[in-house]
């Protein structure tokens, strides 16, 4: 009874001083987004007004003509297209890494492998890029022209009047590469903190390992290993030097991957030299602008998935 | 030992190019101080054009040899910037792919500014580095390709799109062409080298090339590559391909290149065509006019760029003008197309060492 005034006395004053810093710094990162969007949109507001082409559907992108020509439907593809095709393959792949490194191999052997791979996500994306036009692009271009001709009747596959390297397969291929690290990781750490009681339990009943990964592993990080394939698809749409250098650019807009094209973020990059005038920026800040609005969007369906998936394991 | 020294040698025999001594294209050096070279001394700024990158970097390394204790730095951050950075009077002088505008672009005059930054007295254009734009390829097979600006024109907007065409055989008599697609490279960030080029075209091939000279690409066909490096290696890596580039990205990775008209791309017929320029500046502006259809024996496709330096009354002008006057040297100049670069035809060398000597 004497003591409690006390613990109450104390605990209040930590309580004030965490729950203060805990609220100035999320109300500070809410504030940093806040600003930067209304930077995107001052900065976009005047060249959106004075866009002669459609910016929803146009796929041209002049900054330079008076008034400015541009849209942001070739951007917005080849972006959505490089991440899906790059996503399809990495997560696969990482599951099966993660959970490798978790069930199958233990000790010395999963701590190299798990190095290797993190050893990945240290390279900089513009060693990804010059090595994904000069040396991986070339010695893919073999199967890519076989899958041009098998499935060139669909248009995804078709001709893209491409002839180097420079297309939306190589970028998609390098860019799975460079998002394998994140997705392996965090997906490992989740599949790792599986209960030991449910495997346990699981090799009792005379499961074998496959069920076991299948029963009791695969359902219980399904969340986890969500989230991480979102952190990765984040890093792809966003990712600008790597894309930059391997992407050819293409005058006519084509869906197919074995077309050029540029993203939201190496279209910016490539032409930021060139911002001689604030009004010139402003068109690209405006792609900017969709980016940023894609990323949180892929952001919020990412939060609403990895909650369901939660409430049904 | 003796054995090892033996096979080495035998080695040499047989990769005679592996042997020789490893010579950089980078070396355009000068032993002897040129007349009228007085090294000053001290610390000089530049800023501007990446087109002039290599050879100032190259004149730098031979003026600060010549004159030990000087330093010479430039910053190659773009035209604009650099114009910019001059105007401002960060830098001694600027390195620019086009001389100043004399009309007002978003509300400003550049030249006016200049003249304001030098006290009142006008910035001159001093028209320096000249680098002719290579249309380079890569076709197995074809070790020499002869193409008029037309077909040049009609293949780099994507009406010509096999190499085997009518249009290219009768440019290349008795060469085989193979019947394969044409690739295009071009510069997918707006560039110096593709506004000259663009130029080049609409003026030299009566309507064959549809579109208004540019900094950014407007062609209709082909894929874009980032910088020189991009589209050089572009063509490097892809068979039956063509870009256009400066000579010096060419030079560097030994890329073909094409004769246009018959004419061969040298220093010297580089040199050539800019005879048939015209100066159209006055009183020290030396701000040239290129002439697209030079003639006989000359390489049309040559861009200017300028050094854009005060008349009076800018900073540091005695070693700005001395390293200048290196520059124009015509021992200097000499050497300049191993670097990739076009040497100052003798008249204009004369008007530009003039100009020179009046910086005060």
């Amino acid at each position: 009874m004497s003591n409690q005034p006390e613990i109450q006395s104390t605990s209040r004053v930590g309580d004030v001083l965490f729950g203060g810093a805990a609220k100035i710094a999320s109300g500070g990162i809410v504030l940093i987004v806040l600003i930067i969007g209304i930077f995107l949109l001052s900065n976009a507001w005047q060249p959106l007004l004075d866009n002669s082409a459609n910016f929803f559907t146009s796929t041209e992108f002049r900054a330079s003509t008076k008034p400015p020509r541009f849209g942001v439907a070739a951007l917005l593809w080849t972006t959505l297209l490089t991440s899906a095709v790059a996503l399809a393959i990495a997560v696969p792949v990482a599951i099966g890494l993660a959970l490798l490194l978790t069930q199958y191999v233990t000790g010395r052997v999963a701590s190299a492998i798990a190095f290797v791979i993190d050893l990945l996500a240290a390279v900089p994306s513009v060693i990804f890029g010059l090595w994904g036009i000069k040396i991986f692009g070339p010695a893919i271009q073999p199967s890519a022209h076989l899958i041009e001709n098998l499935l060139g009747w669909i248009p995804l596959f078709g001709d893209g009047q491409v002839a180097s390297p420079g297309t939306v397969f190589t970028a998609s291929l390098v860019l799975a590469i460079m998002i394998l690290p994140i997705i392996t990781a965090l997906t490992r750490d989740v599949f790792a903190q599986t209960p030991r009681e449910t495997i346990e339990g699981a090799l009792a009943l005379g499961a074998t390992r496959w069920e076991v990964t299948r029963l009791a592993v695969l359902p219980y990080g399904r969340s986890g290993a969500i989230a991480a394939a979102m952190l990765g698809l984040g890093r792809a749409l966003g990712e600008t030097i790597a894309v930059m250098l391997i992407l050819s650019k293409v005058a006519r807009f084509d869906v197919s991957v074995f077309s050029g094209g540029e993203t939201f973020a190496s279209i910016i990059a490539r032409n930021a030299p060139e911002f001689d005038t604030p009004y010139k920026a402003g068109v690209y800040i405006s792609a900017g602008l969709v980016l940023f609005v894609l990323t949180f969007a892929v952001n919020a369906l990412a939060r609403v998935v990895a909650e369901r998936g939660k409430a049904k394991s | 030992m003796s054995l090892r020294i033996l096979a080495a040698a035998g080695a040499c025999a047989l990769l005679a190019s592996a042997c020789a001594p490893t010579s950089s294209p980078q070396s355009a050096s000068v032993a002897t101080r040129p007349a009228g070279v007085n090294c000053p001394g001290g610390t000089l700024k530049g800023e501007g054009a990446s087109s002039q990158k290599i050879f100032l970097e190259e004149m730098v390394q031979a003026y600060t040899r010549i004159c030990p204790g000087t330093a010479v730095e430039y910053t190659s951050s773009g035209s604009g910037a650099g114009v910019k950075a001059f105007i401002g009077g960060a830098v001694d002088w600027a390195g620019s792919d086009s001389p100043l505008r004399t009309k007002a672009k978003d509300g400003v005059v550049e030249a006016d500014q200049a003249a304001k930054r030098c006290g009142g007295n006008p910035a001159v254009n001093l028209p320096m580095v000249f680098g002719p734009i290579a249309i380079a390829y890569n076709v197995d097979g074809v070790d020499q390709l002869n193409l008029s600006p037309s077909v040049i024109a009609r293949i780099f907007d994507g009406q010509i799109t096999t190499w085997n065409a009518p249009e290219i055989a009768a440019d290349n008599p008795g060469i085989t062409l193979p019947a394969a697609d044409i690739g295009i490279f071009y510069r997918a960030d707006e560039s110096g080298t593709t506004e000259n080029f663009t130029e080049y075209l609409a003026e030299a091939t009566d309507g064959a090339w549809p579109h208004e000279p540019a900094k950014a690409w407007a062609g209709s066909a082909g894929e874009g590559k980032e910088k020189s490096a991009g589209v050089a290696e572009g063509v490097l890596t892809t068979r039956n391909s063509i870009a256009y580039m400066e000579w010096g990205a060419a030079l560097e990775r030994g890329l073909k290149v094409a004769a246009i008209d018959g004419v061969t791309l040298s220093g010297t017929t580089a040199s050539a065509a800019l005879e048939a320029a015209e100066v159209t500046g006055s009183d020290g502006d030396l701000r040239l006019k290129l002439d697209y259809t030079p003639g006989d024996g000359a390489y049309p496709a040559v861009m200017a760029t300028y050094e854009i330096v005060c008349s009076t009354g800018g900073t540091n002008p005695d070693l700005l003008r001395d390293f200048l006057t290196f520059v124009a040297a015509d021992q200097t100049q000499a050497g300049v197309s191993t670097l990739g670069y076009a040497p100052l035809p003798p008249a204009l060398r004369d008007q530009v060492a003039e100009s020179i000597a009046a910086v005060r």
